[in-house]
């Protein structure tokens, strides 16, 4: 996804300038996603060049506020409609990263994989003590929350399963590698 | 005063060529207040881990104190009073009787306490209330759903002043939310001055202690330790909740 459409989406509830779309952006991603106030400025005006947004005067302070145009709101509802593809994020460098360690001499992939565990579940602790802290009605919070709480999760799981699929393995028992 | 701790713990079953180290010289200590949760693959010693710690099972080395009481040195029948007062025990098959409904399986550890019947029966219910199974109180564990059941179990280990919770993959039958709100009451009873010891394979579950433990082979492998990263104990992936 892009910072575009996120803008979208904001400013289909109601125009905004700047400063404001900065702090509402980091209020609905909880801070998982930090963008400066720059790079709200330079994403606005790509998206007014585009005819996405529209310059809608000022709010009295000086401030430009921007609304959606219909261009705007069709781009969005097509984001909607769209389901994510996974290929289209990063590579993932854990993988890479155990399928290399069978290979390397004098690398203990059990020992990669706790490692690896323990450092996911410490971030799972620490997005669990946001939950709790976390107020009911916070709902925008809460998903973005469980989100993150469902992909260390979905982590960890993977890397439990690496374990048992090496201590069933024959040859990796017998300490053959490749 | 640490309430529960293992001191350099194994337990062998068997002798011989075919003895098994289920536990190999665990040293573990919980102190009031906090909820630690222990993971491991399957045989790893959890469950022997909780039934030496519960007073279920003997070690064949190390002690195991409970209060500050070394459970070694006390008669079976002094290990049982203790295990009634201080300790609720979540069984991973959990062990409800089947001769009585949800409410008296919950009130029967009180009325064991010497709580009277009438007294016992308003705590069981009030308990069961917590759990969301007001409603099923007066069924038997044969008519309740698996995450029913596995959510009396639970009102049962929590009822009474019980400071030492031990919890066997409590939360295995339940869905997402009911999981979560069991984790919260045991988070809650801790932060109350109790401590819990929590075996789960589900690390969205383990994240809700202070500190996880990790068992391989009856050994302690690892440990994730939850310190706030910063002062207000609210640190974020990248800055915190705005
Ligand atoms: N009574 C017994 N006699 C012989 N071996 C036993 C006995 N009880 C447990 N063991 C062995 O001790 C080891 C640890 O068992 P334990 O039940 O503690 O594992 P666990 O981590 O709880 O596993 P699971 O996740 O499957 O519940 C296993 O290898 C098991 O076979
Ligand atoms: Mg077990």
């Amino acid at each position: 996804m892009s910072v575009k459409l996120g803008l979208l989406a904001l400013l289909d509830e109601q125009p905004m300038y700047g400063y404001q779309l900065h702090t509402t952006f980091k209020e609905r991603t909880g801070g998982t996603w930090p963008l400066n106030i720059g790079q709200i400025y330079t994403t606005l005006s790509r998206l007014e060049r585009d005819g996405l947004v529209d310059a809608a005067g000022d709010d009295g302070d000086g401030h430009q506020i921007y609304a959606l145009t219909d261009a705007g709101r069709v781009e969005l509802q097509r984001w909607f409609a769209t389901p994510v593809a996974r290929a289209d994020r990063p590579r993932d460098e854990l993988a890479i990263k155990l399928s290399l360690a069978l290979s390397v001499a004098g690398v203990d992939v059990r020992e990669v994989v706790q490692a690896q565990r323990t450092a996911t579940l410490r971030d799972l602790q620490d997005l669990t003590r946001q939950k709790f802290h976390a107020g009911e009605d916070d709902l925008a919070w809460l998903l973005a929350l469980d989100s993150l709480i469902f992909q260390a999760e979905a982590e960890v799981r993977w890397l439990d399963s690496c374990e048992e699929r090496l201590l069933n393995n024959q040859a990796f028992k017998n300490g053959v590698r490749r | 005063m640490t309430l529960l701790s293992l001191q350099n713990v194994s337990r062998v079953h068997g002798h011989g060529a075919t003895a098994v180290t289920a536990l190999d010289a665990v040293t573990l200590s919980v102190e009031p207040g906090e909820l630690v949760a222990v993971m491991g693959p399957s045989g790893s010693g959890k469950s022997t881990l909780l039934n030496l710690a519960g007073g279920l099972d003997a070690p064949t080395s190390g002690t195991v104190s409970v209060d500050g009481v070394n459970l070694g040195e006390l008669s079976t029948r002094a290990v049982a009073a203790l295990r009634r007062r201080s300790i609720g025990y979540v069984f991973q098959d959990l062990n409800l009787l089947p001769a009585l409904t949800a409410a008296e399986n919950v009130s029967l550890p009180r009325e064991l306490d010497g709580v009277g019947l009438r007294a016992a029966k308003a705590e069981a219910l009030a308990t069961l209330e917590r759990f969301g199974l007001a409603d099923v109180a007066d069924r038997f564990p044969d008519d309740l759903s698996g995450g029913q059941q596995q959510r009396v179990a639970i009102a049962r280990a929590f009822i009474g002043a019980r400071r030492l919770l031990l919890a066997d993959e409590p939360t295995g039958a339940l869905d997402t939310t009911t999981g979560e709100s069991v984790l919260r009451l045991m988070r809650e009873q801790c932060e109350g001055g109790a401590a819990a010891v929590l075996v789960t394979h589900e690390s969205r579950h383990a994240a809700w202690a202070d500190r996880v433990v990790f068992l391989r082979d009856g050994r302690v492998v690892d440990e994730a330790v939850n310190e706030p990263r910063t002062p207000n104990g609210d640190a974020m992936v990248s800055g915190g909740r705005p």
